[in-house]
């Protein structure tokens, strides 16, 4: 961990005009979520918002903004290397730019999802999103700061990710929630609240988050150690 | 004291060869590293700079290989040729991160130093994307010096920026130089390198031209023979006084009027010429070099 790396990453996230699409996809959810919650009578009809939008679409989308904000423009235009050309150690440099966007995507993900799931009914079933969205958001974060440091097209190969692979392939195959980072989080939830699905095991979703958090971590970190600097010309 | 020493080094590129076979050794003093465009200049430097596995051969500073490792940076300072994207950070932010970055005990008095001796202490406090091309160019050159490295690498550090400011730059890289630091910088601007350096590499294609004190370099290029155009009053008459000479290798009549001369000894073709055509009664109109490009000047290196 190193508290510049911290700080510049920061600055990099809250200086660009980017922080303003994350605020507003939490934001949208939760104003959609209450006009629904308003106009209808049926009281359980703003779950959906959570199950459909909130938490499979809404949080991923916040990770891999948070995730490519703090890595992705100075790997994409080369300025990382004042960054690393400074005997400071690239997992160092990972850890600290993770913290940023893990914090950027519980804060504003997790939270968006939970203040979302509050309008919608709250009870129990609110206290279970959180926890799915904490442990969702926790590994979002890492897997698409992994991706952030292997290509250019994080944000488009996140997307994929998400839309592709958790959302149209988990659909229709129940097997794909056994690598889907979405169900994994789903099933931590169900721990808390029996109201969320149960997908997987427990077991196999604590220790699939965890793997997938310190080895996108790990794998950011080493990326950074093979950084190839490629010139204009 | 440091230095930096490329053995059999060579890069390539899928199928492209971007470094071929470059056996150099940097030592302490201002090396100039001179090529045209594309010859590899920023290749080598990445390579040197830990930011590319050379495909073979070895780089290595003080004895120790420089890729993927981190602590070779507490010796080298890097200027890289990319523009800085910190552009929400003040110019005195941004060399502060560099300084602690490096966990220099006195970060801010290192950060007040550097921006004395880069000359930005005024605008320091305004923001990087307010500047002007040569004010980031001292900006990026204050955060790679803030450390005191031994070993100063800068890619084009001269690319845009204004003559006076210019003049600053270098003399700012020569006291690094003559402080004993090994500073090595690329340029594809002869005049820029002659000026500076005192030892030149030249790179032309990915290949390792030439080498040696400016001296000797120069008199290789000013020896080799050089094409002029030359119109007179007297076309003809001028050819058949210029053929005598053994300065001159060839004349040729253009179809269009005018001389075509090639020349094997510059410097005597250059004094003699004016009184040469005073005692014949000609007038010359128009002289000028044909093949003054940079790129034939190397050209003629690499075949030698």
């Amino acid at each position: 961990m190193n508290g510049t790396i911290i700080r510049l990453a920061l600055q990099a996230l809250l200086g660009r005009r980017r922080i303003w699409l994350l605020l507003a996809l939490p934001l949208a959810l939760i104003g959609l979520t209450a006009l629904i919650r308003t106009l209808s009578s049926d009281p359980d009809a703003a779950w959906p918002m959570i199950s459909f939008l909130g938490y499979p679409l809404v949080l991923p989308l916040v990770a891999v903004l948070a995730a490519s904000s703090v890595l992705g423009p100075e790997v994409d235009d080369g300025s990382i290397v004042y960054l690393l050309s400074k005997p400071v150690s690239r997992h160092a440099i990972a850890i600290s730019k993770w913290l940023v966007a893990w914090s950027a995507t519980l804060v504003v993900g997790s939270l968006g999802v939970f203040i979302a799931s509050l309008v919608a009914g709250g009870g129990s079933q609110s206290v279970g999103w959180l926890v799915a969205a904490l442990a969702a958001g926790t590994t979002y974060s890492a897997l698409f700061l992994a991706l952030s440091a292997f290509t250019r097209h994080a944000v488009v190969a996140g997307l994929i990710f998400v839309l592709i692979w958790e959302g149209l392939a988990g659909g229709f195959l129940s097997g794909v929630a056994w690598l889907s980072v979405a169900q994994w989080g789903i099933q931590i939830g169900h721990s808390v609240s029996s109201s969320l699905d149960s997908p997987v095991n427990l077991t196999w979703a604590l220790l699939a988050s965890l793997a997938v958090t310190v080895g996108g971590v790990w794998f950011a970190g080493d990326r950074l150690r093979s950084f190839v600097l490629t010139g204009d010309e | 004291m440091s230095a930096l020493v490329l053995d059999k080094v060579s890069r390539w590129f899928g199928n492209v060869v971007a470094v071929n076979d470059v056996t150099m050794t940097i030592g302490p003093g201002v090396t100039g590293l001179l090529g045209p465009n594309g010859a590899g200049k920023t290749t080598l430097l990445a390579m040197m700079a830990g930011f590319l596995p050379p495909s073979s051969g070895t780089v290595t500073i003080d004895g120790e290989p420089v890729w993927r490792r981190t602590d070779i940076y507490r010796q080298i300072g890097l200027v890289p040729e990319r523009e800085l994207s910190f552009g929400y950070l003040t110019g005195r932010q941004f060399v502060r991160a560099n300084a602690d970055l490096h966990r220099l005990p006195d970060a801010a008095a290192a950060t007040d130093r550097i921006l004395g001796v880069v000359d930005m202490v005024e605008p320091a406090a305004r923001r990087i994307d307010t500047y002007s091309k040569g004010m980031r160019q001292r900006i990026k050159i204050a955060a790679a010096l803030v450390h005191d490295p031994t070993v100063l690498l800068l890619d084009e550090p001269f690319n845009g920026v204004d003559p006076r400011q210019r003049m600053h730059l270098m003399e700012l890289l020569h006291q690094l130089g003559d402080d004993g630091r090994t500073v090595l910088f690329s340029s594809h601007i002869l005049e820029e390198v002659e000026r500076l350096a005192r030892h030149i590499e030249v790179v032309v294609s990915g290949r390792h031209a030439a080498s040696g004190d400016f001296g000797a370099i120069r008199r290789l290029m000013t020896d080799r023979p050089v094409r002029y155009s030359i119109t007179s009053s007297d076309d003809r008459a001028l050819a058949a006084v210029l053929i005598a000479r053994p300065a001159v290798r060839s004349v040729s009549l253009r179809p269009q009027g005018g001389l075509d001369v090639q020349v094997s000894d510059l410097g005597t073709f250059a004094s003699e010429l004016p009184t040469l055509t005073r005692s014949h009664d000609l007038t010359l109109f128009e002289l000028s070099p044909s093949d003054e490009s940079l790129e034939s000047v190397f050209a003629y290196l690499v075949d030698r």
